[in-house]
């Protein structure tokens, strides 16, 4: 009977913790920084830290320009700027890079950076049992010659306009055959920071590079602290325990640092096409009509001010408004439920159409899912929410392609590709697109090659593919003294060189 | 445990309970709510689900008692169809525990030997692992929802109930008056239904009371978690983890579920408590 008595007092208290738990990260204390370190959030933790060995976005929002270089790189701008190849030249049949390295370059274990160590990283990469996650970035690459030490010579099998874009990626930065094998924990490259060390769970703290071949980097030092929950990471910015967050996790916190002095917000484009993909062979989403009522069914502004408080881009396709050869198809699909209910029943669905929506756990997904939900009833489409974790999305949507309908945004750059792809989790399976697509990787004369994005944007847009909703923001917000930091992200990186206080 | 528990007549509970502060703040709290979920049934001051991003995280007024939450949903509307979630996922998670632990437990007291060793350590098993941790393996298993979270919470209720109806039914073989009836030539089925069972019910119902409210709070950590009720639709627990990102901005979306949360189990408890002194009567005696 004791037992009776004592469990009231526990079960009171574990409904008070549930309650009143959620406000213990505002008791983190508040930490002082120095002029010439900082602190940058981060809301993932990589995996590992080799660019070359994972598609984690967190590994080059780490090392990316700060560890490790490319023979270019991209800048804030999404612009090719050289980097270990200080120029290049281009045969006139597009068939042959010749690059000039820059010279004095020292990977951080004191070895000389020169061209074999160029062909090693690049045929690495290329290899059979590569395991880099964008081997599809040096398809086109036919052999890497080396002249002499300074000399890098890239012989294509087909011209490939993307080539020097796709050097500047993470997935192509130049590591050291003596180092490579251990470049997941503890990496070595050439670039403006060393490697410090990695608290897992927590921290990766990295050093400035007093024998850096170029401008020096104006941080000491530098830390990334991992905070995954949204509520911490408010708290940790308002506590001053974090000067920066590149791309923070919670749009609702924006107007709250926007009304504090101490804090800039710097609300910035990212290449993440946010879309409510669809399993195009899925019983009813087969049918062009059914997804054309989809895209008509949602409100597109209304999931942008409701889940992403405003923050974000309408888009009618997959591409990023920012890129030059965007073409705005926002206007094919205007909200309009009575059209979505006709094209409902023009297919056979009149009496409403029940599908799955599984949703990953970000925010934009999870509340716009709810948004997104709420409107396809007003049609007629009934949904059936689940909430998964992001192994669960990776196992059952992505791999396993088992939904109807997920939420996720696309943050590679130039990734309309995927929709060209024999095995993807949208099944989009298009002759003409392929064709499509074929033509462009094919074409290096940047007018063409407009036209055909021009081309496969419309027609993702006209085979209603995925319901396009809206182009990620990136938000920003440091303090104010902080300088340098990128307004943009046009590649997944935090480039920390210029970075300083005022 | 008094060997000839009488059923007692209402009136008579009544006048014994009166008297009792916690029996009646407690029974307050319960009827409240399961007015507020039944009166839901037919009305709540806004269609519960319908989002209204214009009106979004509204502070509390008078044409929103509770404020909005993040959507521009009625935070009252919501919270009272959240009691009703509340009241229907624990009604079947302890109908579960309880229709199977009983029969279990007398089951295991009448039959003793290799039954009751199996159904014991069956008992065991399950009680090694914390409720709520067994609760969450069981719908990362079978998937997130609202029907099977009511199964998760239910199973652990079972070998609470088992244990409870064994022990006290043990006890109960060794009286005269069970003695007598197994003289007379009573089975062992006939005796657990004839005076087992009711001379436990008592026991019994207050244990439901404190799994009731146990399974209240089960049901909102598993929605917290994503793992019990899916949106669209309100539980208490999604409410506060969506509140989660907002404590700054909107207080309030944390504060009214996790008082209606904190309210209902306290109140439960009482009435549990209450309950007992009113039904035991040796503990009656010792006042």
């Amino acid at each position: 009977m004791k037992k009776l008595v004592a469990s009231p007092l526990a079960s009171v208290a574990l409904a008070a913790g549930l309650a009143f738990g959620l406000a213990a990260p505002a008791l983190i204390a508040p930490a002082l920084a120095a002029k010439d370190s900082l602190t940058l959030g981060m809301v993932l933790e990589p995996p590992h830290l080799d660019p070359t060995a994972g598609a984690a976005a967190a590994i080059d929002e780490v090392v990316y320009a700060n560890i490790f270089e490319g023979l270019t790189r991209i800048d804030s701008s999404g612009a090719v700027k050289p980097a270990l190849a200080e120029s290049w030249t281009v045969s006139d049949d597009g068939l042959t890079y010749t690059f000039t390295l820059q010279s004095g370059v020292t990977f951080h274990d004191g070895s000389s950076f020169d061209s074999a160590d160029v062909k090693f990283s690049l045929d690495r990469a290329m290899a059979e049992d590569s395991v880099n996650a964008q081997k599809a970035l040096f398809d086109s690459i036919a052999a890497v010659e080396t002249p002499d030490a300074g000399t890098v010579v890239i012989a294509l099998k087909q011209p490939a306009g993307n080539l020097l874009f796709n050097l500047g990626w993470g997935d192509a930065v130049m590591v050291a055959p003596e180092t490579a094998a251990e470049n997941k924990s503890n990496p070595v490259g050439t670039g403006p920071f060393t490697f410090g060390r990695w608290v897992k769970g927590d921290r990766v703290e990295l050093v400035r590079n007093e024998d850096y071949w170029g401008t020096p980097a104006r941080l000491a030092k530098a830390t990334i602290k991992i905070i995954p929950d949204p509520a911490a990471a408010t708290a940790a910015m308002l506590a001053g325990d974090v000067d920066a967050f590149a791309n923070f996790p919670a749009p609702e916190a924006m107007a709250q640092f926007e009304a504090d002095p101490r804090f800039k917000v710097v609300i910035g484009s990212t290449e993440g096409e946010t879309i409510l993909a669809i399993n195009n062979t899925r019983g009813p989403l087969s049918d062009v009509r059914v997804r054309r009522a989809l895209a008509h069914a949602v409100d597109r502004q209304a999931v942008i001010d409701g889940a992403m408080f405003g923050y974000g881009t309408p888009i009618g396709t997959h591409f990023a408004p920012h890129h030059p050869a965007y073409v705005d198809l926002t206007g094919s699909y205007t909200y309009d439920p009575e059209k979505a209910k006709a094209l409902l029943a023009e297919a056979g669905y009149e009496s409403g159409l029940k599908l799955s929506l599984k949703l990953p756990p970000p925010s934009y997904a999870r509340r716009g899912g709810e948004i997104i939900a709420a409107q396809l009833a007003e049609v007629g489409v009934e949904t059936e929410i689940s909430q998964v974790e992001w192994a669960g999305w990776l196992e059952q949507v992505f791999k396993g392609t088992d939904y109807d309908l997920t939420i996720v945004s696309h943050t590679e750059p130039m990734d309309i590709g995927i929709y060209a792809r024999d095995t993807y989790y949208f099944n989009y399976q298009d002759a003409d697109f392929k064709g499509l697509m074929a033509k462009l990787n094919a074409t290096v004369d940047e007018e063409a090659r407009y036209g055909l994005l021009a081309d496969a944007q419309k027609k993702l847009s006209a085979d209603s593919v995925n319901v396009f909703l809206f182009q990620l923001a990136k938000h920003g917000v440091w303090n104010k003294d902080v300088v340098g930091l990128w307004e943009n992200s046009p590649v997944q990186a935090n480039d920390l060189t210029a970075v300083h206080w005022n | 445990m008094s060997s000839e528990t009488r059923v007692a007549s209402l009136r008579e509970f009544w006048q014994r309970g009166r008297g009792q502060a916690n029996l009646m703040i407690g029974l307050l709290v319960t009827l409240l709510l399961v007015a507020l979920a039944a009166v839901s049934l037919f009305w709540t001051p806004y269609p519960v689900n319908a989002i209204d991003i214009p009106a979004k995280l509204q502070p509390p007024s008078a044409a929103h008692w509770l404020g909005t939450d993040q959507f521009g949903r009625d935070v009252l509307s919501r919270i009272m169809a959240g009691a009703r979630n509340s009241i229907a996922v624990s009604l079947v998670a302890v109908g579960i525990g309880a229709g199977i632990g009983v029969p279990l437990g007398a089951l295991a007291a009448a039959r003793r030997g290799w039954v009751e060793e199996v159904v014991m350590r069956f008992n065991d098993f399950t009680f090694a692992f914390p409720a709520l941790l067994s609760a969450v393996m069981i719908t990362a298993l079978l998937g997130p929802g609202a029907v099977n979270s009511i199964i998760a919470i239910g199973i652990f209720n079972i070998p609470v109930f088992a244990r409870l109806t064994r022990g006290a039914a043990l006890s109960l073989w060794q009286r005269d008056f069970v003695l007598a009836a197994r003289v007379a030539g009573r089975g062992r089925t006939r005796i657990t239904l004839d005076h087992i069972l009711p001379n436990i019910a008592s026991l019994l119902i207050v244990q439901m009371t404190i799994q009731f409210a146990l399974a209240i709070l089960a049901e909102a950590g598993l929605s917290y978690l994503g793992l019990g009720t899916q949106p669209p639709d309100p539980s208490w627990g999604k409410m506060l983890n969506e509140a989660q990102t907002l404590m700054f901005l909107a207080p309030q979306l944390a504060i009214f579920p996790g008082l209606a949360i904190m309210v209902t189990v306290l109140g439960l408890n009482l009435l549990g408590d209450g309950l007992r002194d009113l039904l035991d009567p040796r503990l009656r005696r010792l006042r």
